[in-house]
């Protein structure tokens, strides 16, 4: 029973970390067609809020609410990535629309250009060019319509990026100074230190369970909970489904399919984000942590059925259960006197990097008999 | 085809660019008779820049001190030592092709070099084709004795295998049982293969064994195989690279597997840089074996630290494979002095023999191109440093380790023709 558990457990969190970082890339891969290669690198930016925020909540003016700094880094890390996604559909994947070679090239130049910036920007101005963007992209938007519609919007959209551009430079330069870790580019990895509260384990009926482990579970599950609601059960959810259908019928019944590309995309890449804050409790953040990632995602995503949420969550918890099960020897300990072959074999497969082969290999396996996944989509775009 | 050679005629002026910058040192001081320029080869970009970095910087700092201490006298004559600087980019071909620009093009008659076996194995058929010579200062699985390479870091016996010895004999967790955790390439495989021999001869088990493909950093699996092997705790021998590293201490110490519960773990890849980016809180009270730690109280070792320090920022440290870089150049300009001449072949005879009062106490080179060395046991402390427990006498270098089975009852020698590179002891 216990052996069960914990089994089961760490199966779970497994694929919860897989599923984590696979979320966002089933949204925007999933439902937008987009093969985003950067999707790691912008995980590598919310690990890389995490460490920020971390150390602002150091400074003696938000010292006492240093325990809650992860919770807050989540959501300025959806919103860092989200705004960088959108800055990234709004200039180069919109162009790119309906070919997926380029785009799977062109993202693969941003990610390569998004890692070369974290080696060689300091973090702070780093947050401050973040802080311009979020201003200058929304604050446009927050002006009343009789502004919107005159014909001199332009100057003020100009003033706009103006004003994002000064309080950018303003935060940078306060961040520097002020927390002398974030003032000097480093290509150094860096470490987030869960708070007090998340470090130890929690005993559960007799069997100890990490906390970090516990905490990613639950990011994973509200995150999964969250977005499906919005998808559902919101106007805009409706929106990105029926273009995801059929995006000249809905471009015909009046959506602006420029706007539903803009949100799903933001949206994905928030989630990359969010996923970033929870792989930076795992390991270190450094410009190379998304690269390690992007594999597993797309292995996931596609074996889940592109444009399937709950085959997303069933793959990657699949994965998850099957690499623990073989990866520590499970089969072994719950049937100790199995035959001689076969425990020889189990037991060869039985490190990390056997496991990875056979896990790849059942992929393969199982893709040839459901070449489109556990889940494959229904609907006219597929029937085409 | 006009805008090909438009586009090749633009590369090479860039790259003749790249090269007149890359050139260090600067015009001849009037205090010296010439100049002669070495190759320095590390990555300066890529995943290995961190740490290989550091040893350009040791490098750079060591020949300006010698340039201080008025530069290379050879034959009555005194040279200044300039260095060009080459990025490898952490790519081992380019450490291959880098390394015959700064033999062919540049004529430099030394490079030193690398730090990943991948590079060095690179490397090794240029240096063997060309007869150049290659100075390596990175502890390494050994198994390897090239003429043409000269190895300042520790083999397997002069680390890992006093280390074994201190975990299974005299360590808190004395007679326990030994699990082995590593990145998965041939320096975790090769030096755990040495220690699953060793922890037989001494009578103990190894229990468990199990290797991370590099980059991956899901640890999960292999804390439940530790939990299963190792209920009661004991040794954990810990050969993981880089970045791997922070997520196994993070999730182990999460998952209850501290030295407060029984768990040991000895480490081969963690000196005083990476316990500032893992965290001491994390490290606290395991174990590290190098030659050279930070914490040696000899005049020589706080003088190697406090002017690098000077040089590069308080901030900084120094670490083993540093003191190595630091003793090559040292070492190459002794035997250059002693040959009287920048040959090659006069070089590398006027070596072997070459003793050298270095930071971590005196090293000679030996004739199978190691170096002997001190070796020493520390265990970690929240400041983040090593506290030493121990330290042996001078360890002379195996090259052909003697516990691997494949290479048991060999030696290297290239001082004796009849010799060379492996025969049988």
């Amino acid at each position: 029973m216990e052996l069960l558990l914990d089994s089961l457990f760490n199966g779970v969190a497994i694929g919860s970390v897989l599923l984590v970082a696979a979320l966002g890339l089933a949204i925007v891969f999933g439902l937008m067609g987009v093969i985003n290669l950067a999707h790691g690198e912008l995980m590598m930016l919310g690990a890389y809020t995490t460490y920020v925020t971390q150390l602002i909540f150091k400074l003696p003016i938000l010292k006492p609410f240093y325990n809650s700094y992860i919770i807050v880094s989540i959501f300025l890390a959806f919103i860092v990535s989200g705004v960088v996604g959108i800055l990234l559909e709004k200039t180069i994947i919109r162009k790119l629309y309906g070919s997926p070679l380029e785009t799977l090239l062109a993202t693969w130049g941003v990610s390569l250009i998004l890692q070369q910036f974290v080696r060689s920007v300091p973090l702070a101005y780093g947050t401050g060019l973040v802080i311009s963007l979020i201003i200058g992209l929304f604050l446009p938007t927050t002006f009343p319509s009789k502004i919107k519609e005159s014909i001199n919007f332009k100057y003020f959209k100009f003033s706009s990026w103006i004003l994002a551009a000064l309080t950018g430079v303003l935060t940078g330069s306060v961040i520097s100074s002020s927390v002398s870790k974030l003032s000097r580019a480093s290509a150094r990895n860096v470490d987030v230190t869960a708070p007090s509260w998340m470090r130890g384990q929690i005993e559960i009926i007799g069997t100890a369970f990490p906390k970090t482990r516990l905490m990613i579970i639950v990011i994973t599950l509200i995150s999964v909970i969250a977005i499906t609601l919005f998808l559902n059960q919101s106007a805009w959810g409706m929106r990105i489904r029926a273009v995801t259908q059929n995006r000249q019928m809905s471009d015909c019944l009046g959506i602006s399919t420029e706007k539903v590309d803009i949100i799903t995309f933001g949206i994905g890449s928030g989630l990359a984000g969010v996923a970033g804050v929870a792989v930076s409790l795992l390991g270190s953040v450094g410009p190379n942590v998304g690269g390690n990632y992007i594999v597993g995602c797309f292995m996931v995503v596609v074996l889940g059925g592109v444009g399937n949420l709950l085959g997303t969550v069933l793959a990657s918890f699949g994965i998850g259960i099957m690499t623990d099960l073989i990866g520590a020897g499970r089969l072994l300990s719950i049937w100790p006197d199995m035959p001689l072959p076969l425990s020889n074999t189990i037991n060869f497969f039985a490190t990390t990097s056997m496991a990875r082969v056979m896990i790849f290999a059942l992929i393969v396996i199982f893709l040839q008999f459901k070449p489109t996944g556990l889940f494959p989509q229904k609907g006219r775009m597929v029937e085409n | 085809m006009r805008i090909s050679r438009r586009i090749l005629a633009g590369l090479a002026t860039a790259s003749l660019a790249v090269t007149a910058t890359s050139c260090g040192g600067g015009g001849t001081s009037g205090s010296f008779d010439d100049t002669v320029t070495v190759g320095i080869l590390h990555s300066l970009s890529g995943t290995m820049a961190i740490s290989e970095s550091t040893l350009v910087d040791t490098e750079k700092m060591a020949i300006e001190e010698i340039n201080a201490a008025g530069g290379v006298t050879v034959g009555g004559k005194s040279y200044k030592i300039e260095y060009i600087v080459e990025d490898g980019a952490s790519d081992w071909p380019t450490f291959a092709e880098k390394s015959k620009k700064l033999i062919d093009q540049d004529g430099v008659p030394v490079v030193f070099g690398g730090w990943t076996s991948a590079s060095r194995k690179a490397m090794l058929p240029v240096y063997e084709s060309k007869d150049a010579f290659l100075y390596y200062p990175i502890q390494y699985e050994a198994q390897e004795c090239s003429n043409n390479i000269f190895y300042t870091g520790a083999t397997p016996n002069q680390q890992s295998e006093p280390a074994t010895d201190f975990m299974y004999k005299r360590s808190p967790a004395a007679g326990g049982d030994f699990f082995l955790v590593g990145s998965d390439y041939v320096f975790p495989r090769t030096s755990n293969t040495i220690t699953k021999a060793q922890v037989a001869q001494l009578g103990g088990k190894v229990v468990g064994e199990d290797y991370l493909p590099l980059g991956n950093t899901e640890v999960a699996p292999i804390i439940s195989k530790i939990k299963k092997a190792l209920p009661e705790g004991g040794i954990i021998i810990n050969t993981l690279n880089g970045d791997q590293n922070v997520a196994f201490f993070k999730q182990i110490q999460d998952a209850g597997i501290t030295p407060s519960t029984g768990y040991y773990v000895m480490n081969y890849s963690i000196a005083e840089e990476e316990i500032s980016t893992i965290g001491p809180e994390f490290l606290e009270g395991h174990y590290g074996a190098w030659n050279y730690m930070m914490s040696i109280d000899t005049p020589a070792s706080k003088k190697f630290a406090a002017s690098f320090k000077a040089r590069w920022g308080d901030d900084r440290v120094v670490a083993d494979p540093q003191e190595s870089a630091y003793n090559m150049v040292y070492l190459w300009k002794q035997a250059v002095e002693d040959a009287g001449t920048f040959d090659d072949n006069a070089v590398r005879e006027a070596l072997v023999g070459q003793t050298f009062d270095a930071p971590q106490g005196p090293v000679e080179v030996m004739p199978n191109h190691h170096l002997s060395q001190t070796v020493r046991i520390g265990e970690i402390n929240a400041e983040g440093g090593f506290t030493i427990l121990e330290e042996t006498g001078v360890v002379l270098p195996q090259a052909w380790n003697q516990k691997h089975p494949s290479s048991k009852g060999f030696a290297c020698d290239w001082t004796d023709p009849s010799k060379g590179e492996k025969y049988k002891l």
